[in-house]
């Protein structure tokens, strides 16, 4: 296999020719594109796009038809394929949190740590507490999630994938549920993220955002990859009059 | 204690349709008190039984084995479908015709499963029919995306039903299993028709021996069934308390 080949160099996430059908209809239909590492990658694009279903696809929550995705060298499409090992290096924050309800913010973060990787208690708890700290939400440790605001919900939710140490870090449209005032915190517990040279790919639809933080912007529409560059040129000089028509919709 | 037992025996002289025989007869007393603790074990067994039936059932309908999910199917319709008292009498008139028997004295041939363990047998199986649909509704109820985000941190699937799953599920099957208890101690009664000597088949036994004290009689048995019902009810809501998350399921 190829996965020992694979050094830092190399793009962290490689997704090549990618088809994905959900019965007759086909939601991708031959995307590729790489992430290297520390790269920030935005995806846009109207809804029905297949932005979502591709970041999935990633994580193998969704399976693909055909093509090839390949994180750190692993490839995913493949039906031997160890989950375990691709969660390990891939973390997910979903657009409706969907933390755990019966456990406190800080259970919620030490959950996967003790069950998936089996450390000890005490170190868990002690990476825990930091990470809580860190998307700064100091002090509601013992909360649990519903006495939490949507924007707090997020943050321990994306504290709780930093815990499994992922290499790559995946955001499926994680403030579309939230309220504008909320968004902003979440945003800039992702910055923070990013200004610590994590891996990120985002699905959003915040365009300001994706300006300042992206190092490379994708637009989506139908399955396919309309166009894509770094945002300051992707923002000023659309060339794809689909990509122009959404931008002037959403701007 | 003397004078207590001289004036109830002095009410049933004054007013013979007030005989509370089992207030100043040892014997009855002793009977009424048999008949209680028999009512308590049976209540207490087939409570048990019933919820381990439920939860084993609930599990087995989940089961990618097709012959499998079709035998809890057929025992739900089977137990549901048909009275518990019709249950009890075709259970030990029907079916304890064909159990092997065997001689204690090495005289007198004796069923190896009694009235007793019949009516167990029937009461619980009829109850637990019930607690597998009531839990199985409380899995249904866990969201798919809650469980989606388990298996994104890299636990397997006992994991996640052990500690995401069955903790939730069984916060929301709580009221309807409350109801289904209650259900169930009171169905005991039933097991009169097969001589389980509880506590109804020995009020009547009383007042069968004694018809003078058959107003009293009733009267003991709604307010033995209020108290008993009571007790689990209050158990029962104090357990719903305890399990509440705070912020979850209020609203």
């Amino acid at each position: 296999m190829s996965d020992t080949a694979w050094t830092p160099d190399q793009p962290i996430v490689s997704i090549k020719d990618v088809h994905k059908s959900f019965g007759d209809l086909e939601v991708l239909k031959g995307v590729s594109l790489d992430v290297k590492k520390g790269e920030v990658i935005c995806i846009i694009g109207p809804s029905g796009s297949g932005k979502s279903t591709l970041i999935r696809c990633v994580n193998a929550l969704n399976d693909i038809q055909s093509g090839s995705i390949k994180v750190e060298g692993l490839e995913v499409n493949t039906p031997n394929l160890n989950k375990l090992e691709l969660r390990k290096k891939v973390g997910m924050v979903f657009q409706q949190y969907n933390l755990f309800p019966h456990k406190t913010a800080l259970e919620n973060v030490m959950m996967a740590p003790m069950l998936v990787l089996k450390q000890p208690q005490e170190e868990v708890e002690k990476k825990a507490r930091a990470l809580v700290k860190k998307v700064r939400l100091e002090g509601k440790e013992n909360n649990y999630p519903g006495e939490l605001s949507g924007g707090q919900q997020q943050r321990v939710a994306i504290a709780r994938s930093l815990a499994m140490n992922p290499d790559v870090m995946l955001f499926d449209e994680v403030t579309a549920a939230l309220d504008p005032e909320t968004v902003k915190e979440v945003l800039t517990t992702i910055k923070d993220l990013a200004a610590d040279g994590m891996t990120c790919i985002l699905v959003t639809h915040e365009m300001g955002f994706a300006r300042e933080i992206a190092d490379h912007i994708y637009f989506t529409d139908r399955g396919v990859i309309v166009e894509h560059g770094p945002p300051s040129t992707f923002f000023k000089s659309a060339k794809d009059p689909r990509t122009r028509e959404f931008l002037s919709q959403i701007l | 204690m003397e004078a207590f037992q001289e004036f109830f025996r002095e009410l049933a002289q004054t007013y013979p349709k007030w005989n509370f025989i089992y207030l100043y007869d040892p014997a009855q007393t002793e009977r009424v008190l048999t008949g209680l603790w028999t009512t308590i074990k049976l209540s207490v067994v087939c409570v048990a039984l019933s919820v381990v039936i439920g939860i084993i059932g609930a599990w087995l309908q989940g089961s990618p084995i097709k012959w499998l999910r079709l035998l809890v199917q057929g025992y739900i319709q089977f137990f549901r479908n048909t009275p518990p008292l019709v249950q009890l009498l075709f259970f030990y008139f029907a079916l304890g015709q064909f159990t092997p028997t065997y001689a204690p004295d090495g005289w007198v041939e004796v069923p190896i499963i009694s009235n007793v363990g019949w009516a167990i047998l029937s009461l619980s199986f009829f109850a637990g029919a019930f607690n597998v649909e009531i839990f199985r509704s409380g899995i249904e109820a866990v969201p798919d995306s809650t469980k989606e985000a388990a298996d994104a941190l890299g636990m397997n699937r006992l994991q996640i039903y052990r500690y995401v799953v069955l903790p939730l599920a069984f916060r929301v099957s709580l009221p309807s299993l409350n109801n289904n208890l209650v259900n169930l101690v009171k169905t005991t009664t039933q097991a009169i028709v097969i001589a389980v000597p509880e506590l109804l088949y020995q009020l009547v036994s009383i007042y069968n021996d004694y018809s003078t004290a058959q107003n009293a009689c009733m009267v003991l048995m709604f307010l033995v069934y209020i108290v008993l019902v009571g007790i689990l009810v209050m158990g029962m809501n104090k357990w719903e308390r305890n399990m509440r998350i705070p912020g979850y399921g209020q609203n």
